[in-house]
């Protein structure tokens, strides 16, 4: 039972993973930039989650809140911050996207505090169910469904719609896509606002499993997420699910096995150098540029 | 000079010799890499290690400098098989495994780092004075690599690689040797800074240190030793100006970052060669 537990643990955490790096999968899929200020919206969804839903006592009014304004922020951060830097070397974005972050975390740790603020009424976080034996937390269940609904949903939005269409084939050709009437402006628009709404999403989610809300909560974003992407093949969104639960399962049970020598973060980091040196292009980067 | 200048200047060097350093790896051959603080780390774990054992300061640093070089010749080899953001992160992961690794190690000091570090005998003056002095030859070093043969090599490679690869340039032999040299000052520069504190814990090693290194590189202007050097200086000591902001340092470093790179994307290189050009035309 103790090895289920284990994957239970992993699987969630997975779960978790993947939405807080699909976001970021979309960023650089469409505009190869290391959007590392991802961190700064995702600590954003999980602030206006908690605040919202304090101030209206409905958890899900804070997500909905959550949905709406993170959406605005991160396309203020590509109309400001990105689009005048597209023509520099990427690390060059990356770094302005850093001083975005280190400058977000300090304005969250001015305006409500070191020590952060947690929910009033977080029934979620402390219900669990037993079954077959497993414990799982209500939250782990909301975690693992809603990856689930976000993943099949972008599927469906990029195979069955116009926009869907239109968007994938900007990231994959963009002057053909342009010359089919596809405006690409409008693409990285739309490309930013879906990114930020699912870090909203995984930063609400993360805030109610952990029933807190600190400046640093968005921290092993900017680096784990990264770590995923590149493992999943950059850009690729299926690819990120993958890499997302090896990660999380690699994880769970390394702690367990050689939890002695490493920590948490430097078996996840071992496991993708090694995975990579197998495959260099991550799990589904068969496109060598 | 107060003991508050001489600390100063001390860390100033350091993080000269470190943004020069990454500058060789990233400017001048152009493989990104967010994990110097690591070479950084093995090279004073090395140093300090050695003067427990011998209190011998030449061995101290020769040991940090072929420490720092090793380590670096290992993820120079990685580079050879993963490229441009695949290598970022990579050198990211190098980054959190010393850290993690060092964090997990009993003889290393675990979590609470050395201490008890023998003096060098020089004294906090002599110990900056030799951190000046290395910083100068570690300047010296770059603009003599980037005007050499090897420098033009290390630019081909990081400009196209496989175009350099077509003009006979073995661009695998080249980003090896600049993981090499880059390591080895960053060990190097490693060992000085046990020197300076006398003690050592693993979180100053960490990767939030490795993008800091790499924002002075990008803000100097990347493949520009004066500009490098410049930034280094102007990062280590903007903290300190703005102390008077004092609850809102990290606001207003952030800030600034974000408003230096969207003002001047090329750095501070672009930034007086664009003037100068202008003084021209008038």
């Amino acid at each position: 039972m103790y090895y289920i537990d284990l994957a239970v643990t992993g699987i969630s955490f997975g779960c978790m993973y993947a939405i807080m790096a699909v976001g970021l999968t979309l960023v650089y899929g469409l505009l190869r930039i290391l959007h590392i200020a991802h961190a700064a919206v995702f600590a954003l969804g999980a602030y206006v989650t908690v605040l919202v839903a304090n101030a209206s006592g409905s958890i899900l009014l804070g997500l909905i809140a959550a949905i709406i304004i993170t959406p605005l922020f991160g396309m203020a951060i590509y109309r400001l911050l990105y689009e005048p830097l597209l023509k520099y070397r990427p690390d060059v974005p990356m770094v302005a996207s850093v001083g975005l972050l280190v400058l977000m975390q300090d304005a969250f740790r001015v305006l409500f505090g070191e020590q952060g603020v947690t929910f009033r009424q977080n029934s979620l976080s402390f219900t669990t169910f037993d079954i077959a034996g497993v414990n799982v937390s209500a939250v782990q269940i909301a975690i693992i469904v809603t990856t689930a609904v976000v993943f099949l949903g972008l599927h469906l939005f990029t195979t069955y719609t116009r926009i869907g269409v239109g968007w994938r084939a900007t990231v994959s050709r963009p002057q053909i896509a342009t010359s089919f009437g596809i405006d690409p402006i409008k693409v990285r628009y739309l490309n930013f606002a879906i990114g930020s709404a699912l870090a909203a999403v995984a930063g609400g989610l993360v805030a109610l499993l952990n029933n807190l809300v600190d400046p640093g909560i968005g921290f092993v974003v900017s680096y784990k997420a990264l770590a995923i992407i590149v493992l999943g093949g950059l850009g690729s969104v299926q690819g990120t699910l993958v890499a997302s639960l090896v990660l999380g399962l690699v994880e769970s049970y390394g702690t367990i096995f050689i939890g002695a020598w490493l920590d948490r973060d430097a078996i996840a980091f071992l496991a993708l150098i090694l995975l990579l040196m197998v495959r260099p292009q991550g799990f589904t980067g068969a496109r060598t540029v | 000079m107060s003991a508050y200048g001489i600390s100063l200047v001390s860390i100033a060097g350091i993080n000269v010799i470190l943004a020069v350093s990454l500058n060789i790896i990233s400017g001048f051959c152009g493989q990104i890499s967010l994990g110097h603080a690591a070479f950084f780390g093995a090279g004073a774990y090395a140093a300090a290690l050695t003067m427990i054992a011998t209190a011998n300061v030449p061995l101290a640093l020769l040991a940090a400098l072929i420490m720092g070089c090793a380590l670096g010749i290992v993820v120079g080899f990685a580079s050879l098989r993963v490229r441009s953001d695949f290598l970022a992160v990579t050198t990211i992961g190098v980054n959190f495994l010393f850290v993690g690794f060092v964090r997990k190690q009993g003889w290393l000091g675990g979590e609470m780092g050395i201490s008890g570090i023998p003096a060098t005998g020089l004294g906090a003056t002599g110990n900056a004075i030799l951190i000046v002095v290395l910083a100068c030859l570690a300047i010296a070093f770059s603009l003599y690599m980037s005007r050499s043969w090897m420098g033009f090599a290390f630019r081909a490679v990081g400009e196209d690689e496989s175009a350099a690869a077509t003009l006979g340039i073995n661009a695998g032999a080249y980003k090896l040797a600049a993981f090499g040299v880059g390591t080895a000052l960053a060990g190097l520069a490693g060992a000085l800074y046990t020197f300076f504190t006398q003690f050592i814990t693993v979180d100053s090693f960490d990767f939030v240190f490795s993008v800091m290194l790499l924002a002075m590189v990008v803000i100097g202007g990347v493949g520009s030793t004066w500009g490098v050097a410049v930034a280094a200086v102007g990062l280590t000591l903007l903290p300190e100006a703005i102390r008077f902001v004092n609850d809102y340092r990290l606001l207003v470093f952030g800030g600034l970052l974000v408003l230096v790179i969207r003002l001047a994307p090329g750095g501070l290189a672009a930034l007086t060669r664009n003037l100068f050009a202008r003084g021209k035309q008038v």
